[in-house]
């Protein structure tokens, strides 16, 4: 456990060494005051866009620092070549893949609580008002939800060539999920088949995202979701986050690193 | 002895290469500065030019932006049922007409079926699990928003996406006349009539702005004098229309005629209210309404004449 624990602080170290997380932040912090400042109607009241708005970039951040982090992790160290003094130590495969996991997740953790910390209180600034739970809720399962993303682009960096190959299509499955996943299933009801059993078949293979994605609840004042339902949506980011981990795991143990 | 140095035998070639880079970039320079004092003043004269706008978003975009328009007319209904509106996978039959634009009054209704119920009945485990994480519940943010404690005033965070759509299409008239009433029902008469007026520098002497401009003189500052006078100029913009914009307008017509009618029936100039409302019945979808309103206002002219002696 210390040594996946070593290799994770060395991941995160990783991340505010580099300029990412800063320059993301302070756009996001730059784009909400601008927009936070403009004059409607002489109403200083109306806070829902620009929830709506930080939110929206909290999420694009997020996803960007989330799977760029992840998908040069491995490439990385073997263009480096400091994979090999890596695994000369007494440090396993898997406690490798484990640790650039957990690395990432934690990354994606701290980058979080960063960001929603100053959307609370930009919200804040307008509508007078914490809705702790709602809050506490959204980040939760935002940064489950990151979990998969994590391990599906760790997977990636194992099986694709490039990082930034990975990095592409990580992304464009990860937008296809949040902005189709839903839907799906609809679609596969107006198509001819095989084309219907195979998008039916999709809808329920992938991991659905979206499930994660609070914003709209959070933006519209909506009452916290069940924390029972809660749990059980963790349970499901879970199983899948498992999934993609052990097939990390199984592809870098046969992986030839030279 | 010969300089057999390869660095030494190349500088004078490299020198010449050098200044031959230095003047062309001269050359450059001087072409660039001739084309631009010629290139200025037929770029100001352009009718295409974009720097003069004052508005950002027609700078940046050009006339691209009409294209989103209408998409954050939509974001605004989606805010006015808190985040609950049906994507293009679903039924859209409740939802064809904005409800902001059909609750002022700036669009007749084309929306049929149930508005609560499109998402329908749970097709299987993952869509009932998922309709847990976003809104679920048909609300208006005048009746309580999400959590149904919402002050009616919430209906302020429809503006920020009505004023983005007026941005970027300054010709589309709905957006002037929804905003201006929901403006108008929270009070705000002079943001209203400003925005209404904002409306009016874009498309002049359109009679739907028209209209809601006297409506606002009318009901909100109770000045009919001034609502009649615009709602008169409006009717008579229709008359100078051509067919194809009379029958485009044939919902605004109606609404000047009934507006006027009213106003005219309230002043006591009966035979005024009735000659309008003659014509509006010849356009109205609802005529049997109309007859009803003219049967009733005659009835009441009967009545208030005083007896020949």
């Amino acid at each position: 456990m210390s040594t996946t624990l070593t290799i994770a602080g060395i991941v995160i170290k990783d991340l505010y060494r580099r300029k990412d997380f800063y320059v993301l932040f302070v756009l996001t912090a730059l784009i909400t005051l601008v927009m936070g400042s403009v004059n409607l109607f002489h109403d200083d009241h109306i806070v829902r866009y620009l929830k709506e708005m930080c939110l929206l970039l909290i999420w694009i951040c997020s996803l960007v620092i989330a799977i760029t982090t992840t998908a040069r992790q491995i490439p990385m160290e073997r263009e480096s070549r400091t994979i090999f003094p890596l695994l000369a130590k007494p440090v396993t495969r898997t406690q490798v893949i484990l640790g650039k996991f957990l690395g990432c997740w934690l990354a994606c953790a701290i980058t979080l609580l960063v960001f929603y910390l100053f959307f609370g209180v930009a919200a804040m600034s307008k509508e007078h008002q914490w809705p702790l739970a709602n809050y506490f809720q959204a980040m939760t399962l935002h940064w489950i939800m990151l979990g998969v993303v994590v391990s599906m682009a760790l997977v990636g960096s194992l099986v694709f060539s490039a990082a930034s190959a990975n990095t592409t299509i990580c992304f464009v499955v990860v937008t296809f999920i949040l902005l189709l996943g839903r839907h799906l299933d609809k679609v596969a009801m107006q198509v001819p088949q095989p084309a219907s059993s195979a998008l039916e078949a999709l809808f329920f293979t992938i991991p659905h995202l979206e499930f994660f994605d609070l914003r709209d609840l959070v933006v519209h004042d909506w009452p916290p979701v069940r924390w029972l339902v809660c749990l059980k949506a963790i349970a499901y980011a879970s199983a899948y986050a498992g999934f993609f981990l052990l097939a990390a795991c199984l592809l870098f143990r046969r992986k030839a690193l030279t | 002895m010969t300089d057999r140095n390869p660095i030494t035998l190349g500088r004078p070639l490299a020198a010449r290469k050098t200044h031959t880079a230095q003047y062309s970039l001269l050359l450059l320079l001087t072409i660039c500065f001739c084309l631009a004092t010629d290139l200025t003043t037929w770029f100001q004269n352009w009718r295409g030019n974009r720097a003069e706008s004052g508005n950002l978003m027609a700078v940046a975009m050009g006339d691209a932006r009409r294209l989103f328009a209408n998409h954050f007319f939509v974001k605004a209904d989606s805010y006015f049922h808190s985040g609950f509106y049906p994507s293009i996978y679903d039924n859209l039959q409740s939802y064809k007409t904005p409800h902001i634009a059909e609750d002022s009054g700036a669009m007749r209704g084309k929306n049929t079926g149930d508005e609560t119920t499109f998402l329908g009945p749970s097709r299987n485990w993952i869509d009932r699990f998922g309709r847990q994480f976003f809104p679920s519940v048909h609300t208006h943010l005048t009746e309580g928003g999400a959590n149904g404690e919402q002050k009616e005033a919430e209906v302020r965070e429809i503006l920020p996406w009505m004023k983005l759509s007026s941005d970027l299409d300054p010709k589309r008239v709905e957006t002037y006349s929804v905003t201006a009433y929901w403006l108008r029902r929270m009070g705000k008469t002079d943001e209203a009539e400003d925005f209404l007026r904002e409306g009016l520098r874009e498309n002049p002497g359109n009679p739907q702005l028209l209209f809601d401009l006297g409506r606002l003189y009318s009901e909100s500052k109770n000045d009919p004098v001034r609502a009649r006078n615009l709602w008169e100029a409006g009717l008579s913009n229709l008359q100078t229309a051509t067919e194809e914009q009379k029958e485009q307008n044939k919902f605004v017509t109606e609404q000047l005629l009934a507006a006027l009618a009213k106003l005219e029936e309230q002043a006591d100039h009966p035979g005024k209210a009735l000659a309008l409302l003659e014509r509006l019945k010849a356009i109205s979808p609802n005529p049997q309404a109309i007859t009803e309103w003219i049967n009733g206002l005659n009835q009441a002219t009967n009545r208030n004449a005083v007896p020949v002696r």
